[in-house]
């Protein structure tokens, strides 16, 4: 706080279509401190960071350096002017040893030749100067290395040639507690050197820990920056909740029927111990954070990830589902999250789109009927009103808000009773986002089973009845729609199971 | 949706317009921009040809391009199905190869028995195709490193057991010599082959549940498999109707040099398939493509190499020209996807 900011951002803009996913943000980074970045989904943090590193060219604003205007149009820009993101997701060369990862792209050579002696030399020294040489062993194949590991390897990668600013994105989220230490020690290490240093991350526990001062973003806007040391974890809470809740959407609850979806301590590959229910009529979301699990959960209710442990009940019968079709054929229906790649099929029409899971019932001797599948697809065409110019339309012509609708006609024409929809009203706009609303809660009026998982609060908290709040696979508590509010849902959700005690009340 | 009843009985993906269009437009709509650029090509081509040579234009040139297609046409029919569902397969001109030499030592070996030839020829040939299938699925090779091995490994099985030598003689049996040289109203049976397998094709990808799957699978296979849809099955399908498609196809090369060939005749039939799929609109990333298309663009390549010879061409230049108009197909296809042009296409 005593230096002049080694960077600085001022009223940094960036417009996507239809999004303004920055505006105006001031951004400083001092010499010598660490400042933590927070904000939920969608705040904008993501988007900075590419901006930073030269990903994104923003559409207003400058960035300055050293007293310099400076611009990134590549990120190996924004590398020679002393700045480096490291990378939520490592990137990493499978089959060559760690040293060569750690020199990709700037391996020394003489004569064209890349010696292993010099180059293991080199890696280890680098690694010792950084205190990371009980951590990783510079021979070591890159493909056997662990996820810790691969996120070590990038971190030591950027830190190589000395850059002074340094931007981490939730660089502890595969680390164990052993390797966060030494992560620690090494950022401390830095700070004293007087480097700025940016660390998003969503865990408060960290953020206490590690951080100097913290700033915050929400929908796209700064909301303001504090010392750490004046302020207490609600404090951050309440700057990162606070949409205007009056616009929202909110819905009636219904009578809720039988229960038809029970998970029972059920663990896969990714989350562990999950154990919730759902009735018919019923709303239930799954709130949390990106990299919560949630995504993984549904794909596994869906039959299309394995259930190593634990119980999925629908209907009152345990389900062994070894495929989605074992899933659909009793009724449940997913409407995956990242809606192009994994549910729809772009180049073909909104015909076979929606007539998708059901061709099986509109076929006779194998041969589809052309006339019941017409009359199929006008009637969810028209009921959900999905805007497009005939049924004919490729569905990548349409706008996400009609893709949507189309995935959704695809479960209802299936008439599945079990709905499992992932952010369904991702990359959609306003006005589509309200037919969405109503389309699920006439689905639940109308007896379907609905497990909801969204990162948008306001839409949590306006369409389900209950909500059930994972971090890390593990599901940490749940709140019922009247206890229910932003600061609860949040608070859960980055609460580590390490730091209960400071869930707000 | 006044215009239904068009969109059901013309081939081309069409996309009734609400507005009332002109008949320009109506007819873009109908028969697509790809196949209408073809026929305008093949008519370029004809008048060209047919400008220099007037014998281009004799009835018995014409049926000379239609049984000269014939044989690479089943081939290229399949081929379109292969690559709609996100595949390929180059082993089919070795299975045809296959099937045409077991079918003429079949035939041999049973005492002159036809029926008993076409029957094991074809199975001989969905085996084949079916083992490609297993291979990609269970074995998880993708299916051109697959279909590469197994091109090498059916032509020289074919190779072996005839010694790499033509087998047996089928000239003087009557179905084979219906199959080579008969015709039905004037039209040589040939065509009627192809024809038929042509339709058979269109309704299956255009009607049955199978073949709506078929291009799901192919143009988004987690959307598929989240549909529920068994896409192993498909895939295999697909690769046993591959291997029973070019079985025909081989014995039609049977049939027409009246003895089992191992590979005269069948080598680089796969490469022809893929350049007629290809300039016939199917996307190599899966997901899109049409009989229609394909037939056009086996038209256009029959008259292409019939006009060349007739001009007098040396007929090294039909391989240049077929390559170069596979690799223009590809490229048109992949900058229109307006990818970004950094590393290997994918």
């Amino acid at each position: 706080m005593v230096d002049a900011p080694l960077l600085t951002a001022r009223g940094v803009t960036k417009r996507f279509p239809g999004v303004l996913a920055l505006d105006q943000v001031d951004l400083d980074l001092p010499a010598g401190n660490v400042t933590a970045l927070m904000g939920e989904n969608g705040a904008g943090k993501s988007t900075l960071l590419k901006i930073l590193n030269g990903d994104y060219r923003p559409d207003g604003g400058e960035l300055v350096m050293g007293g310099h205007v400076v611009t990134f149009s590549t990120p190996h820009d924004a590398r020679r002017a002393g700045l480096r993101v490291i990378a939520q997701e490592p990137e990493i060369v499978p089959h060559v040893t760690v040293a060569e990862n750690l020199y990709l792209g700037k391996l020394p050579e003489s004569r064209g030749v890349v010696s292993q002696t010099v180059l293991r030399r080199d890696a280890a020294a680098d690694l010792r100067r950084l205190g990371f040489d009980h951590l990783l062993d510079p021979g070591q194949i890159a493909a056997t290395l662990s996820p810790a590991q691969r996120q070590l390897v990038e971190i030591v990668r950027a830190l190589i040639d000395d850059p002074q600013v340094i931007c981490f994105d939730e660089p502890t989220s595969s680390l164990s507690d052993h390797e966060i230490d030494a992560l620690f020690a090494i950022i401390r290490r830095l700070r004293e050197q007087g480097r700025a240093i940016a660390y998003v991350s969503h865990r408060l526990r960290e953020v206490f820990q590690i951080a100097d001062r913290v700033t915050v973003l929400r929908d796209g806007r700064l909301v303001g920056s504090r010392t750490v040391a004046d302020i207490s974890q609600d404090d951050i809470v309440r700057m990162m909740v606070g949409r205007d809740l009056s616009q929202m959407y909110r819905r009636e609850s219904h009578q809720a029927g039988e229960e038809v979806l029970r998970l029972e301590h059920v663990t896969t590959d990714d989350v562990q111990d999950v154990s919730l229910h759902v009735r018919r009529g019923e709303i239930v979301a799954l709130a949390g954070l990106v990299g919560a699990g949630r995504s993984e959960l549904a794909l596994a209710i869906a039959g299309d990830r394995p259930v190593r442990s634990g119980s999925v009940t629908a209907f009152g019968k345990v389900l062994r589902c070894k495929t989605p079709q074992d899933a659909i054929k009793v009724g449940i229906g997913l409407a995956p999250e990242e809606r192009k790649a994994d549910a729809l099929v772009l180049i073909r029409s909104v015909r076979d789109n929606i007539a998708l899971a059901v061709l099986g019932r509109l076929s006779k001797y194998g041969m589809v009927s052309d006339r019941q599948e017409r009359k199929l697809v006008a009637t969810y065409i028209e009921r959900l009103n999905i805007r497009t110019p005939s049924a004919e339309q490729r569905v990548e012509n349409l706008s996400g808000g009609n893709q949507q609708k189309v995935v959704l006609a695809r479960w209802l024409a299936k008439e599945s009773q079990i709905l499992i929809l992932d952010e369904p009203t991702r990359g959609v706009d306003v006005g589509a986002k309200a037919e969405i609303y109503s389309i699920i809660d006439q689905l639940a009026a109308n007896g379907a089973a609905i497990l909801m998982i969204s990162s948008e609060l306001p839409e949590v908290l306006g369409l389900a009845d209950r909500i059930v709040v994972m971090q890390n696979g593990h599901v940490n508590g749940g709140l019922t729609r009247a206890e229910a509010t932003e600061e609860k849902i949040l608070a859960l959700a980055m609460a580590d199971e390490l730091d209960t005690e400071g869930v707000p009340a | 949706m006044t215009t239904t009843k068009d969109a059901a009985v013309t081939p081309a993906p069409a996309a009734p317009s609400p507005s009332t269009p002109s008949a320009a437009r109506r007819l873009m709509h109908t028969v697509g921009l790809q196949n209408l650029s073809l026929i305008l090509a093949i008519i370029v081509l004809v008048a060209l040809i047919g400008s220099q040579n007037s014998s281009f234009f004799l009835v018995s040139n014409i049926k000379t391009i239609g049984t000269a297609v014939a044989i690479s046409g089943l081939v290229a029919l399949v081929q379109t199905v292969v690559i709609i569902m996100g595949g390929i397969d180059i082993s089919l001109g070795s299975v045809a190869g296959l099937a045409s030499v077991t079918s003429a030592m079949i035939f041999t070996a049973t005492g002159s028995n036809a029926v008993v030839s076409v029957l094991g020829a074809l199975v001989i040939g969905s085996i084949c195709g079916l083992v490609n299938g297993l291979v990609v699925i269970y074995g998880r090779v993708t299916p051109l490193i697959a279909t590469l091995a197994s091109l090498a490994t059916y032509k020289g099985i074919a190779q072996l057991v005839s010694n790499g030598r033509a087998q047996g003689y089928t000239g003087s049996d009557p179905f084979y010599l219906f199959l080579a040289r008969g015709s039905l109203i004037g039209i040589p049976t040939l065509i009627w082959v192809l024809a038929l397998v042509a339709v058979v094709i269109h309704l299956m990808l255009r009607y049955s549940r199978v073949g709506r799957n078929i291009y799901a699978v192919g143009g988004n296979d987690t959307a598929a498999r989240l549909a529920g849809i068994n896409i192993n099955e498909h895939i295999l399908f697909v690769f046993g109707l591959a291997g029973f498609i070019a079985a025909i196809s081989g014995l039609l090369i049977t049939a027409r040099t009246g003895s089992g060939q191992p590979v005269s005749g069948s080598e680089g039939l796969e490469f022809q398939a893929v350049t007629a799929a290809a300039l016939g609109g199917a996307a190599l990333r899966g997901g899109k493509g049409s009989i229609a298309g394909t037939i056009l663009a086996v038209i256009l390549l029959g008259v292409l190499v019939n006009g060349m010879t007739m001009l007098g061409f040396n007929p090294f230049w039909q391989n240049v020209a077929q390559g170069v108009l596979l690799v223009v197909a590809v490229v048109v296809q992949q900058l229109s996807s307006g990818e970004r042009r950094v590393g290997l296409p994918k």
